[in-house]
């Protein structure tokens, strides 16, 4: 067995520096914090990438199949005579695959944060809370078991939290920051009762013994328990429900586009090419008990998978905030992550799909990661959001132009660029499973190559939009990682994933079947010919057809009143409807008792009180008339 | 001499010293001084506990020592600890010491102040190690009483009511508790033979099934009023929101877990049958507190109140695991005692010291304050996330140990109540941030606000001491956990032993 | 000596004075009257007392000693109810009984 132990390191030293930032970053200079957090990075991203040449080509572990190693591991908690949560690293191709993803673009934007957060108040603390994310994120993926997931799934989410509100004193940002943990807390209440019918039922928590094909969870005996779906099955669902939070999958997205308050390098590494895929990730790493164990609980994953990447790429057509529609966008691509995984068997060829997936996550992470970055230089240039109050800046912007129209031509899916392999293989694996999840995926890919050059031509064709001071293009601080993410997003597609990255680690041959790219290619070409005849030229085209499509487009425009639909139960039904009466109960009902005890007394104690009077004369009355009537009933009853 | 009685002597000796000193400046030198060595020696008491431990001595009790002090009631001193009595009192010591620092400033009889303070710490101390059921009560009366004095008079707002309101329901409880006391006394032996106080003797002797019927809600309840259990809780809001900081630092952060403590140490362990029997009525009372304290802290507008709202949750955490009567359940309710107590006094801490500076504890009259109170904003910050359960920190531990215990009973009412109680991770998590979000997010609101002071040196040492405490048992929960866990396993094993009658369902 | 007073008319003159006395005591207002209603009180127990031990136990004289103590007392506690009446007066300045209902309650 080959040694890994080292790559504890790989999160422990972002973990360090936070705490050496977080503790003494204020009495450094803000630069001296910057360049620690990103040295940090960096040996991390060292280490991950050694760990990766090692693991898949050096120690020639691929003969036999890729195995899952366990590096390491301690009991950090003992819960029952089975159960224990433990903390380790987890060596296999998934998770080095994660470890290179994170590493690189969390590297790339500590980098670009170097100069994007310039002369901003709290440089250090973003540093360390930018440590704080590698660290958990790491973590994450390196988990061993469930729980330990759940814990870094945790430390993720408040590291999100923690960076969308970093301008704390904006209120907008507090708000965003605040619906993402509720959102993303609601779904790990599912993931953690998730965890607990699987290891009440399996007796552990092991990823190991849970995805062995012959362990506890898969074999577990099925029949239905409630509502027709076996336990293995809801639990499952309830698990991926934690992923569908984090992932900002429909019904649970509604924290993802609002989550752009924060700085745009965070968008780019959390929620573009990391954090939000920890969702894809997690079924991915339980992929065999879906595959095996409960082949329903997958198609619920492929289902919301394609639901989320048609809504979200309709809604991605009507915004006009660029940051946004980078969002929606990113929580389509993740629809098609969620569906590959869906439509997905176990095994050599039948796990194209899982292949595909976590190929696209790969590839996506690097594109994705770009365009915010791009994005970010945008708005560090012209001051703005808006795509409104953009227009021509190719001229101003050439770098940023350059690599951002890479990163459009990518997502589109345009051969040879990285994102047309992973999306391609995707749509293959849901042709052989589900027509109408495939001709979801087309419609998707038509409309993201549509609203992506809406984006492009909006951005940096169109109108020639007058500029108080003219923009000028970022500082190489900002530019390299830019480069450096451009020639992932055009070269990575050339990987060999399908050797390196399959369910269950055999390698397996996939070629490009024609049938289904040419057809995809083309319509991505049609949608950005329809994208250049509406958006290059400044013309009423695009008025015109918003209303042709009328309330269609008022929907879309309104991401289809989501947010009021959330709006209504949080604030009407558990606000208004739960809490005030739950507290009015207990100041007026509960309390009230006990008030009406304290009182009934009081009121006892004042009617009796006038006995004592003071007046020596009463008691004397009383004590007279007494004594009589003492004597009396002597006198006359007792005899 | 016993190192257990130590931990009674050094508050009396400090109340005397205090009675000698002759201004505010050597009064709190003093009692700092005194309970710094309180807290130096729980932390001798953990160390020669485990060397004990580890030694390999497995007596129930460790350190016991026995003595006569009424002899016609057989009334002893019996003091003795195990894991969990140690980590009780390692709690106490830390806040009680956080405590002296919070009031470092009082200023208004400043000698009576710090005598009672530390007259109820000593009450608390004393709970904790006795084994005596009399001499145990007697001192759980010393640390309630003296509360009426703090709040009536060190208190703010309605301070009389409050007093009044939380003596009296406390009192109550304690009523109860001595009916409940006396009927175990008079059962706590095969008749004919000598009746006894002792813990561990009453356990060895079973208590008729019809007695305990009568004997556990009394007991349950009597230690529940002090637990905040629903709808017995109400004396919470109103006595927090009245007490002085160090005073609900203590009550919230010690004084309550009294409840939990009992509730485990006299009513589950001795009348474990009627326990099983009657578990579900109460799994239910406190399945509701989890949920309605939660719920009644989301909409309050006073600092204060949210915090007591959420103590009522977590406290009916507590009683909720202990009531699952299985060893992960349990051990989850120890250290949510012990996590929660940090967490609440260091809340209770920093919402005194906030109020010191803006003279206000409504929510939406305040905003941005973490701007002008960098620290003490983080602080509470964090604070914040050890109370929604965030990872390495101690929130985190006690729920997860108490929600995987409760789900491993094997009854589907029992499992379902933990679904119930576990939706309250959510809830937490809004009003926490709703807090935060108002209150130290966003614009300052008042221009007064800009000019305010951030922490003093006490007040930092306060505060830091309690998050200390509360970060390393969250990133290192084994020890802590281990130690609980090898004296509930024969407590345990004693109470799921005898369980010859089958809970209703 | 026997049969020269009949012990009635002792009893009745008691009794008269007894309950003129409770009558006394009852009604007025003034302290010192009732002080004296008092006294009229003590006295027609003394008056009894003396009776019966005539009339019961000629040869023996407790009756005597007790009314002897009696009037001792008696004096004592006028002395002091006296006292008490001129601190009463002082602080209210009046010695009417209704005055003085400080303890109620």
């Amino acid at each position: 067995m080959v040694d890994y132990t080292y790559t504890l390191l790989i999160p422990l030293i972002p973990f360090v520096f936070f705490i050496l930032i977080g503790l003494s970053g204020h009495k450094m200079k803000p630069i001296v914090s910057g360049l620690i957090g990103t040295a940090g990075l960096g040996i991390a991203a060292i280490l991950s990438y050694i760990t990766a040449i090692r693991y898949f080509w050096t120690d020639h572990l691929a003969e036999s199949g890729y195995k899952s190693i366990k590096a390491f591991e301690i009991t950090w908690l003992h819960l029952t005579d089975k159960l224990t949560i433990n903390i380790g690293a987890l060596i296999d191709p998934i998770s080095v695959m994660m470890l290179i993803v994170i590493t690189t673009v969390s590297l790339m934007v500590h980098i670009y944060s170097l100069g994007y957060m310039k002369g901003e108040r709290g440089y250090h603390r973003f540093f360390a809370f930018l440590s704080l994310f590698s660290f958990s994120m790491l973590g994450l993926v390196l988990a061993t078991n469930i729980f330990q997931m759940y814990i870094f799934w945790e430390l993720v989410g408040v590291s999100s939290f923690l960076l969308i509100g970093f301008y704390y004193e904006k209120p907008s940002a507090v708000a965003a920051s605040k619906k993402a943990f509720i959102v993303t807390r609601f779904a790990d209440l599912g993931f953690l009762i998730g965890i607990l019918i699987l290891s009440f039922n399996t007796g552990t928590f092991d990823f190991q013994l849970l995805t062995s094909p012959t362990g506890p969870a898969i074999t577990m005996p099925g029949g239905a328990a409630f509502m027709g779906m076996s336990v293995l099955t809801w639990s499952m669902i309830f698990i991926f429900m934690g992923g569908a939070g984090k992932s900002a999958m429909f019904p649970l997205h509604i924290w993802l586009p609002d989550a752009m308050e924060g700085p745009t390098p965070v968008s780019a590494l959390i929620h573009a090419a990391t954090m939000v895929v920890a969702g894809v990730y997690l079924v991915a790493r339980l992929f065999p008990v879906y595959a095996l164990g409960a082949p329903d609980a997958l198609t619920v994953v492929a289902w919301v998978g394609g639901i989320s990447s048609l809504f979200a790429a309709i809604i991605a057509c009507t915004q006009t905030d660029i940051k946004r529609v980078l969002a929606y966008s990113t929580m389509s691509q993740i629809g098609y992550m969620m569906l590959a995984l869906g439509v997905s068997g176990y095994g050599g060829e039948n796990g194209l799909g899982f292949m595909a997936s976590n190929f696209h996550l790969f590839t996506h992470a690097m594109f994705k990661a770009l365009l915010f970055l791009g994005a970010g230089a945008i708005i560090h240039a012209v001051h703005s959001n808006d795509m409104k109050d953009m227009g021509g800046l190719r001229k101003y912007l050439p770098i940023t132009h350059a690599t951002f129209l890479i990163a459009c031509i990518t997502i589109a899916g345009i051969p040879p660029l990285a994102g047309f392999w992973s999306k391609d293989e995707i749509m293959v694996a849901a042709w052989h499973h589900n027509k109408i999840l495939f001709s979801i995926e087309y419609l998707v890919a038509g409309l993201t190559a549509f609203y992506m050059f809406r984006l492009y031509f909006s951005i940096f064709w169109g109108k020639a939009t007058h500029y108080h001071h003219t923009p000028h293009e970022a500082p190489y601080v900002m530019t390299i990682p830019l480069m450096v993410l451009a020639f992932g997003a055009v070269f990575a597609g050339f990987l060999p994933f399908h050797a390196l990255v399959t369910s269950d680690g055999m390698p397996f041959e996939s070629h490009l079947d024609y049938s289904i790219a040419i057809p995809s290619v083309l319509i991505a070409l049609l949608g950005i010919g329809l994208a250049t005849a509406m958006y290059r030229k400044s013309n009423g085209l695009p008025d015109k057809l918003a209303g042709i499509w009328g309330i269609s487009y008022k929907w879309a425009y309104h991401k289809f009143y989501m947010d009021e639909v959330y709006l209504f139960v949080t604030k009407k039904i558990i606000f208004g409807y739960i809490s005030v009466p739950v507290a009015w109960f207990d100041r007026h009902i509960v309390d009230g008792f006990m008030n009406l005890i304290a009182r009934t007394v009081q009121n006892t104690s004042n009617l009796i009180k006038n006995f004592q009077s003071g007046r020596l004369q009463q008691y004397g009355y009383v004590f007279v008339t007494g004594a009589l009537a003492l004597v009396l009933i002597f006198v006359y009853l007792w005899n | 001499m016993n190192i257990l009685s130590l931990f009674i002597l050094i508050p009396l000796l400090t109340i005397i010293a205090i009675l000698f000193t002759g201004n505010m400046k050597q009064t709190r030198v003093v009692s700092a001084i005194g309970m710094g060595i309180q807290l130096l020696m729980s932390a001798l008491l953990i160390y020669l506990y485990l060397t004990e431990r580890n030694a390999g001595n497995t007596a129930a009790m460790l350190f016991y020592y026995d003595a006569v002090w009424f002899p016609t009631l057989n009334i002893h001193y019996t003091i003795g600890v195990d894991g969990i009595s140690v980590a009780m009192i390692g709690l106490t010591s830390i806040v009680v010491f956080a405590g002296i620092f919070a009031s470092w400033m009082v200023d208004y009889l400043y000698r009576e102040f710090f005598i009672s303070l530390i007259l109820l710490a000593s009450g608390v101390f004393g709970f904790f190690i006795s084994l005596d059921l009399f001499t145990m009560f007697l001192f759980y009366e010393l640390a309630v009483i003296p509360m009426y004095l703090l709040i009536g008079l060190w208190g703010s707002g309605p301070k009389e009511y409050s007093a009044m309101k939380l003596t009296l329901m406390l009192m109550a409880g304690s009523a109860l508790l001595f009916v409940a006391i006396l009927g175990i006394y008079f059962y706590s032996a095969p008749s004919g033979s000598q009746l006894t106080f002792n813990l561990l003797e009453i356990a060895k002797n079973k208590i008729p099934i019809e007695m305990q019927r009568f004997l556990f809600p009394f007991t349950f309840i009597g230690f529940g009023v002090l637990g905040a259990l629903f709808p017995f809780h109400t004396w919470s809001p109103d006595g927090h929101a009245s007490a002085p900081t160090a005073v609900s630092m203590l009550h919230a952060g010690v004084l309550m877990k009294l409840g939990g403590y009992g509730v485990f140490r006299v009513a589950i362990y001795l009348m474990p049958e009627a326990a099983h029997e009657q578990a579900w009525i109460f799994l239910i009372m406190t399945g509701v507190s989890v949920v309605y304290g939660a719920f009644g802290a989301v909409v309050q507008k006073d600092l204060k109140y949210i915090n007591a709202y959420s103590s009522v949750s977590h406290c009916g955490l507590v009683l909720f695991a202990i009531l699952m009567m299985n060893q992960t359940a349990m051990n989850g309710a120890v250290i949510q005692m012990i996590s929660h107590g940090l967490m609440t006094a260091l809340f209770f801490a920093l919402i005194g010291m906030i109020y010191g500076r803006t003279h206000t504890r409504l929510i939406n009259e305040m905003g941005g304050l973490m701007k002008v109170l960098p620290f003490l904003g983080v602080v509470y910050v964090i604070a914040g996330l050890a109370s929604l359960g965030l990872p390495g920190l101690s929130g985190f531990v006690a729920e997860m140990t108490i929600f995987v215990g409760s789900f491993q009973h094997t009854d589907t009412f029992h499992r379902v109540l933990t679904i119930v109680a576990c939706s309250s991770i959510v809830i937490t998590a809004v009003y926490i941030l709703r807090v935060v979000g108002t209150l130290l997010f966003g614009p300052i609101k008042n221009d007064h606000f800009l000019h305010l002071k951030d922490a003093m040196w006490f007040e930092r040492l306060s505060t830091l001491t309690l998050l200390i405490a509360i970060a390393a048992i969250g990133m290192a929960p084994l020890w802590l956990s281990n130690m609980i866990n090898f004296s509930l396993g024969p407590i345990v094993e004693k109470i799921n032993g005898v369980a010859t009658v089958a809970g209703l369902f | 000596m026997t049969g020269s007073i009949p012990l009635q008319y002792f009893l009745v003159i008691s009794t008269l004075m007894f309950f003129t006395g409770i009558y006394g005591f009852l009604t007025r207002k003034n302290l010192i009257t009732m002080l004296m209603s008092i006294e009229l009180i003590l006295n027609a127990v003394n008056i009894n007392f003396v009776a019966f031990n005539r009339y019961l136990y000629p040869q023996n004289l407790q009756g005597h000693f007790f009314t002897l103590i009696i009037i001792a007392i008696a004096a004592a506690e006028a002395a002091v109810a006296i006292a008490i009446i001129i601190n009463i007066y002082r602080n209210f300045r009046s010695i009417d009984v209704d005055n003085v209902d400080e303890m109620k309650f």
